[in-house]
């Protein structure tokens, strides 16, 4: 079976695989640390995957082509998830994930520009779409065809700048520019609470053309993507629902999902249950 | 739970609690305990009321309790109008994100007006494991530039107590670096926190050390080392930055041949540069060294491992106080 621009069922199975390979690198880098951002990570899993694998013009090689699609991860604490596809593109040794969040590690809690295939500093939250617009607006005057790609959090959706950002994308009609939100309904203190919905209409009414899909569904991300191609003078946003720990129901279920606690017996018990979902398809 | 050797500490304790008496969340508790006596007091918070300690206040009076999301500038703006209609506003997130990304709603909708905004900022210089992005490094240089902005660097839990009560009290905005979770007790129950005054808390010796803040501790733990290897230190703790107490320090340094001043911080822009300055005007010059940071970004990792790397360890204060 086909989907409307060519993308194959099997495509899409390998999609799934590629998607569950990332929280096998997130739960191994994680393992053992009794803590971490590793809900966040699993809950994005699927949406790395369909745009490292299946959307974006990149090349691991040469992190610093200039005819690259660029992916900004705004939110810099889900770092673990951007390590695990660095990784498994080809960016980074995998050789390196134990030292996730040590000492002198290139693999911090929160990342920093200095890693190949990391474009921006994260962790100061809210910095990443107004970066976005530029490097999409710079990508435009040189007459690029590369496209921007910036993820942006819930909580991000809460500071002032992610809606000035808003506002340029769409009055500089940035349509190289696709914004994912990654609505997974929690922040530091606990569910989010501030009255941020309707996400989709307000962005829409920013100028937006918007999407909602569920963020843990491969099949909804990558027709999604596919309709974000379209060079219309819009910027383009996916509103992902995403589901934190997704893939481990363990972490599914855990309350405070912000910042997980995990104790030593669970690291067993959340790889076996990942392993109990691994998607059907063998890797083509 | 297996420590895992090297971990970063983001959101962690302070260190100095491991072989000392320690006071959780003094900062919620006192608010909550204020809260009681007056009900002008008000908590706010931009998302980080379970990292800045002040649950235990919205606990007690979720009614006078506004968590506003992350949204530092809003945090800001959304105190000050409170403080407009009369309210004490108390109002807690990292010191990077209010200074930073709040500086200009600090300055005009709070300072300016002299707004009862009492910010209380976690995580103050050196002390989050995330890296440049939480690293408050310039804080005390930053918000030093605000005209009518007290400026408060408390060093333990006793002091903190003190002081936030004692904000209540002063007209207009105040910015507290907050110390959090379990922090250590330095202070004997006798002290007594009066805002602008330097404090002698460790007399003579011939060599004087000048602190402020997390480094009071650290200076107090330096000087007792030093002590045991016969030579005598005196301690000047400086919790208020702003106003400075110049006449305090001027007093202090004059009865020492060579100084140390040693602050969390940048060596730049804060306490070193105030010390020095205050020197410098009254034609006073003595060899003064700062322990501090230099002017840079830093690093990820654990608080032992930062204050190793960039100089603000006990090794490195017996290293200034030895020559
Ligand atoms: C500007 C800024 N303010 C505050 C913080 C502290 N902080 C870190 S994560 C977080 C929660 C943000 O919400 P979201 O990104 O939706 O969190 P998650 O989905 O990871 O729970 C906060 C407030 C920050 N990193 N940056």
């Amino acid at each position: 079976m086909m989907t409307a621009s060519g993308v194959t069922t099997t495509d899409i199975d390998m999609l799934r695989l590629r998607a569950y390979d990332l929280r096998v690198a997130m739960l191994e880098m994680a393992a053992g640390k009794g803590e971490g951002y590793v809900a966040q990570g699993l809950g994005m899993a699927d949406c790395l995957a369909a745009l490292y694998f299946h959307e974006m013009h990149h090349d691991p090689a040469n992190p610093d082509w200039d005819d690259r699609d660029r992916f900004l991860l705004s939110t810099g604490h889900y770092s673990i998830a951007m390590y695990a596809v660095l990784a498994e593109a080809g960016y980074l040794d995998r050789a390196e994930f134990p030292s996730y969040g040590l000492n002198g590690s290139r693999l911090p809690m929160s990342t920093f520009d200095d890693l190949p295939g990391l474009e921006i500093v994260g962790g100061s939250l809210g910095q990443g779409l107004g970066q976005a617009v530029g490097m999409a607006l710079g990508l435009r005057l040189d007459g690029r065809e590369a496209r921007v790609f910036c993820e942006v959090s819930d909580g991000e959706l809460q500071e002032g700048s992610t809606w000035e950002a808003l506002m340029s994308g769409a009055t500089f009609g940035c349509d190289n520019l696709v914004a994912l939100f990654d609505c997974n309904g929690v922040q530091a203190d606990g569910p989010v609470h501030v009255q941020l919905e309707p996400v989709l209409d307000k962005i829409s009414a920013f100028g937006w053309s918007s999407i909602e899909i569920n963020g843990n569904d491969m099949e909804a991300l990558v027709r999604a993507l596919e309709v974000s191609r379209v060079r219309d003078g819009k910027p383009k946003a996916i509103i992902m629902r995403t589901q934190p720990g997704s893939g481990v129901p363990t972490l599914e279920k855990r309350e405070r999902a912000h910042f997980v606690r995990i104790t030593d017996e669970e690291w067993q018990v959340m790889r076996d249950e990942l392993e109990a979902g691994r998607p059907g398809a063998t890797r083509g | 739970m297996a420590e895992v050797a090297g971990r970063t500490r983001g959101m962690g304790e302070l260190i100095d609690v491991a072989d000392k008496a320690s006071d959780f969340a003094p900062f919620g508790r006192e608010l909550a305990a204020l809260a009681r006596e007056r009900d002008d007091i008000v908590g706010l918070t931009a998302d980080m009321g379970r990292y800045s300690d002040i649950l235990p206040f919205r606990d007690e009076y979720p009614d006078r309790f506004f968590n506003v999301g992350m949204a530092e500038q809003n945090l800001i703006a959304v105190a000050a109008g409170l403080a407009k209609t009369g309210k004490v506003a108390y109002c807690t997130t990292y010191s990077v994100f209010v200074t930073r990304r709040a500086y200009d709603f600090v300055a005009i909708a709070c300072a300016h007006s002299q707004a009862n905004v009492k910010i209380f900022a976690g995580m103050p210089g050196l002390m989050n494991g995330y890296g440049a992005t939480h690293q408050a490094t310039e804080d005390l240089n930053m918000m030093r530039g605000i005209a009518d902005l007290t400026i408060i660097d408390p060093c333990d839990a006793v002091e903190l107590r003190q002081v936030v009560r004692a904000v209540a009290d002063i007209k207009g905005t105040v910015y507290v670096r907050l110390l959090r979770g379990n922090v250590p007790v330095e202070l004997d129950a006798s002290y007594r926190f009066v805002p602008g005054k330097a404090q002698v808390l460790r007399p003579g010796g011939t060599i004087g050390i000048i602190s402020t803040g997390y480094m009071t501790g650290r200076a107090l733990d330096a000087a007792k080392e030093v002590a045991s290897r016969g030579v005598q230190v005196g301690v000047l703790h400086v919790p208020t930055i702003k106003p400075f107490d110049t006449a305090g320090v001027l007093d202090f340094v004059a009865r020492y041949d060579r100084l140390i001043v040693a602050e969390n911080h940048k060596t730049t822009g804060g306490l070193g540069t105030l010390v020095t300055e205050a020197m410098f005007d009254a034609g006073v010059l003595k060899p003064v060294e700062r322990i501090g940071l230099a002017d840079s970004f830093f690093e990820c990792g654990s608080q032992e491992y930062l204050e190793a790397r960039y100089g603000l360890d006990l090794p490195r204060f017996i290293r200034a106080i030895m020559g």
